[in-house]
């Protein structure tokens, strides 16, 4: 991927590696770094993904990181279908109906 | 940022918050435990009239209140003959970002106008990053959100990146951050930067917003009824809602209502855990800030927080993730509402807690929040079936937080949880007491301990004796 200036990109960065985080971690965590992404349209004339650039976040903050890729978007959706879900409706519908018949 | 930086930035850390939320809290202290807590409520210099008109100005508030009766039908089907309170419920989506925390950021944001910030933070995972990106929009300040969202593997919980979604919306700039407390300091980091304002959810600003929603429930309630609900029901986390929900219900004359605070259920669960972060399907209004929260109230992102629950509940109960699920169903298969599974723990409480009430007592269940992609029951189920939790109807008491959710087999089998409030106010005045002799407490400090408790300065005596005794 190659990204040029004035492109929507995302970037990502670690903050603190393993060794600079806080103590009183669980080490899960204190075996990870603290690692942050944030998105702006690039500075840089030129980059490529996993390049060192500058970007101008959409308030107008300039910040730095690492290009992941350029025109990111959502992917959260509305899951996968959970079978389960179907039966509560039917079940307390059902109820309701039993109340209005007694 | 290096360590060095790192703890740097630490030693400025009051004199950056002092700049960034133009407080001086020094002011309320005493010196020793007590503070001066409703001196400080009253340093928000606005009064509920102004709040309301305030609030009122940006759309906020005034939501509607509806009878949930055939949620309430439902309900004493599950009863005994006699019992099944009349169950209502203030629709809180309805606000501008959906949810109740607009209250709380349409003061925060206009008292940043006010005092000529160019812009806002808000360190929030959740609602309440939304609220302050749409009040921000509109009064036309800038706004960045802070998002602990992702675990090492760069995985994030579905709620989370809908809520970065909907700040992006509103023209926000959204920061998301791996899973840890060091967020703060990044937090912080900002703020020294951009000079913007801290809109914390837990200034007495955040919470005096909360308290137009207490109010508005006593008024609606008489309106439509003649009289106040005999119970309330306030998910908790931070404790703000709870406070200032409560707050604006006394200040309504609503003496008499109980105030029931309610948390989902995440026993054994870090909230810290890198690895644990994803296993749950709630990221807010859990016992994982709950319990903390309400027996240590200052460890907010303010040196005082103004969210201060244990001052106002008269029962915490707990619920489990999979008791919500299925009451955010049932609330739209029944009732017609389709909305967002962490706005309706309270939901899943009252339901239970109605059944012990008799029929002609009144529960109501305090907020709802918006429902979207990524933050509804089917995709939380959904990522909850990927990362392995066994998710299928049965006894909620068998739900393991981490590794299963428990649909209840039987809408009979959702049961509120009481937690023993005694033992939590009990951790609430060990933990004053940390750094200080019992011999040292001024007269102050006890009636201090005791307004925080919803006691007296004998219980509270007591409780400091018997916590010697146990050294």
């Amino acid at each position: 991927m190659i990204a040029v200036k004035g492109d929507w990109v995302r970037i990502h960065k670690i903050i603190l590696t393993s060794p600079e985080r806080a103590t009183q971690l669980p080490d899960d965590t204190k075996e990870v770094p603290l690692e942050m992404w944030d998105k702006g349209f690039l500075l840089n004339a030129r980059a490529r993904e996993g390049d060192e650039v500058e970007i101008e976040s959409i308030i107008g903050r300039n910040l730095t990181g690492t290009l992941l890729e350029k025109n990111p978007q959502f992917h959260h959706s509305w899951g996968s279908c959970i079978p389960e879900i179907l039966q509560i409706g039917r079940q307390v519908r059902g109820m309701l109906q039993e109340a209005d018949n007694e | 940022m290096s360590r060095t930086d790192y703890d740097a930035l630490m030693s400025r850390k009051g004199e950056i918050m002092k700049k960034a939320v133009g407080i001086d809290y020094s002011r309320f202290e005493s010196g020793s435990i007590a503070f001066d807590f409703e001196g400080m409520m009253r340093e928000v210099g606005y009064s509920l009239d102004e709040i309301r008109k305030i609030q009122s100005h940006s759309g906020v508030g005034n939501t509607p209140l509806y009878e949930l009766k055939n949620l309430t039908a439902l309900c004493r089907k599950t009863a005994e003959s006699d019992k099944g309170a009349r169950i209502f419920l203030k629709d809180e989506a309805a606000n501008p970002s959906g949810s109740f925390k607009a209250r709380r950021a349409a003061v925060s944001v206009y008292h940043a106008k006010k005092m000529a910030y160019k812009g806002v933070i808000a360190a929030t995972s959740g609602n309440y990053g939304a609220a302050v990106a749409s009040q921000a929009a509109m009064l036309g300040l800038k706004c960045i959100i802070v998002q602990e969202c992702y675990d090492s593997e760069g995985k994030g919980q579905p709620e989370i990146i809908e809520k970065a979604r909907k700040c992006e919306a509103y023209g926000a700039e959204v920061v998301q951050l791996t899973v840890g407390p060091e967020l703060f300091y990044y937090f912080l980091q900002l703020l020294e930067e951009t000079g913007y304002f801290n809109a914390s959810l837990y200034t007495p600003f955040g919470i005096a917003g909360v308290e137009t929603l207490g109010y508005e429930i006593s008024r609606q309630m008489t309106e439509l009824i003649g009289r106040d609900p005999d119970a309330l029901v306030i998910t908790t986390a931070g404790g703000g809602n709870v406070s200032g929900t409560a707050r604006g219900l006394m200040k309504a004359g609503a003496h008499k209502t109980k105030i029931i605070g309610a948390s989902v259920d995440l026993k054994g669960l870090h909230m810290a855990s890198d690895k644990q972060f994803n296993r749950k399907s709630f990221t807010t209004g859990h016992t994982g800030f709950g319990i903390p929260f309400a027996t240590n109230p200052d460890r907010s992102d303010v040196p005082r927080s103004a969210g201060r629950p244990l001052r106002y509940m008269d029962r915490y109960v707990t619920v489990r993730q999979g008791e919500v699920f299925y009451m955010t169903e049932t609330l739209a298969q029944i009732e017609g509402l389709e909305r967002g599974p962490a706005g309706n723990i309270s939901l899943a409480a009252a339901f239970s807690i109605a059944r012990e009430m008799n029929r002609d007592q009144i529960v109501l269940v305090q907020e709802t929040e918006y429902t979207g992609a990524g933050k509804h029951i089917q995709p939380q189920l959904s990522f909850a079936r990927d990362n392995d939790i066994e998710i299928r109807f049965g006894n909620p008491e068998e739900e393991v937080p981490g590794e299963s959710i428990i649909l209840p087999e039987h809408p009979c089998l959702i049961r509120a949880v009481d937690l023993d409030l005694n033992n939590i106010k009990r951790s609430y005045i060990r933990n004053c007491l940390f750094g200080h002799s019992s011999k040292d407490l001024t007269e102050q400090d006890l009636i201090y301990m005791a307004e925080e408790t919803k006691s007296n300065r004998e219980t509270v005596s007591e409780t400091i004796r018997t916590l010697e005794e146990g050294k």
